[in-house]
């Protein structure tokens, strides 16, 4: 037990100060690295919560693919650093009163809220017992049963966002000389070359 | 000190508002303000998958994934935006992204 909430305590400061990291960091590509570390450190408390497929997931997803994309997009775009941190204090009050805000109505709903007497037996899809039934398992089993559709519509969303992407970054340049093979093989000698005989001393 | 739902809700009421911070401090570079919606929609799985836990509901690990393919595709769409913009402006700053005026 002292192992687990160590863990914890360790994943969920390692996490606070990735995200820290993650806003005051001033060259971006750092940013995408302390990004990948905060993402790391939610995964490891998705496994200290008992989902270890989603922490799996994220560590695929998120590092895999969504951070490597910001990280080529960053890395694609020139940007100035020196220019990046300007009017960083303008912002500052604004960003803390919203934020306080925010915090404060989390607070506020943290202290109200306690969990309905049966709130047991509310439960859609109760956990079978992990020893049993594995948490991947258990996912698949009402996955693609009673969550077929939202699962379909997930992979709509991914066609679409897809299909957007391109259509946005995608560019016919002009001006591109391409190889068409057959004009190549249609090209005669006698439609390109001329052969003349140059008197000497005369030119042409 | 057994660790329950109230310490996990912490951690991600935390990086939420850390996500709204990164929103306002940042206003020259969008590629930062897309992360922190990241570290926000993280915020939220955290709270997803502990209230899944906690309740021994597996619903909330499959609302869960559906958070993080929204997130992907947000991520995709968002940073195509962004390199569009760049090759019109030659510049990502928030600031100047004023053309319509709002």
């Amino acid at each position: 037990m002292i192992a687990a909430t160590l863990a914890f305590y360790l994943f969920a400061a390692l996490a606070v100060i990735g995200a820290l990291n993650v806003i005051f960091q001033k060259n971006p590509v750092h940013s995408v690295l302390w990004l990948i570390f905060t993402f790391f450190n939610g995964a490891g408390l998705f496994v200290l919560l008992g989902a270890e497929f989603v922490a799996m997931i994220l560590v695929v997803v998120y590092v895999g693919a969504v951070a490597v994309l910001f990280l080529f997009v960053v890395m694609m775009l020139d940007i100035n650093i020196t220019v990046v941190r300007e009017g960083f204090l303008k912002y500052l009050p604004a960003g803390l009163l919203v934020g306080g805000l925010l915090l404060a109505e989390l607070v506020t709903v943290f202290i109200g809220w306690q969990i309905s007497d049966n709130a047991e037996a509310m439960r859609a899809a109760p956990t079978p017992d992990p020893a049993v039934i594995t948490n991947t398992e258990a996912i698949g089993q009402i996955l693609y049963t009673d969550y077929v559709y939202v699962f379909q519509a997930s992979g709509l969303i991914l066609l679409v966002a897809m299909i957007g992407s391109i259509v946005l970054t995608h560019r016919s340049r002009q001006g591109v000389r391409k190889q068409v093979i057959a004009d190549q093989n249609a090209r005669r000698p006698q439609d390109t070359l001329e052969i003349v005989k140059v008197e000497s001393g005369k030119g042409l | 000190m057994v660790v329950s739902l109230p310490h996990f809700l912490t951690v991600a009421a935390i990086l939420f508002t850390l996500g709204i911070f990164g929103i306002f401090l940042n206003r020259k570079n969008l590629i930062v303000i897309l992360m922190s919606i990241e570290l926000m929609l993280l915020a939220v799985n955290i709270n997803f998958v502990a209230f899944s836990a906690s309740l021994g509901d597996l619903v909330g690990q499959i609302f869960t994934m559906l958070v993080l393919t929204v997130a992907a595709a947000e991520a995709a769409i968002g940073l195509a935006i962004v390199v569009v913009f760049y090759r019109a402006h030659r510049s990502i700053a928030v600031e100047d992204i004023n053309e319509l005026k709002g």
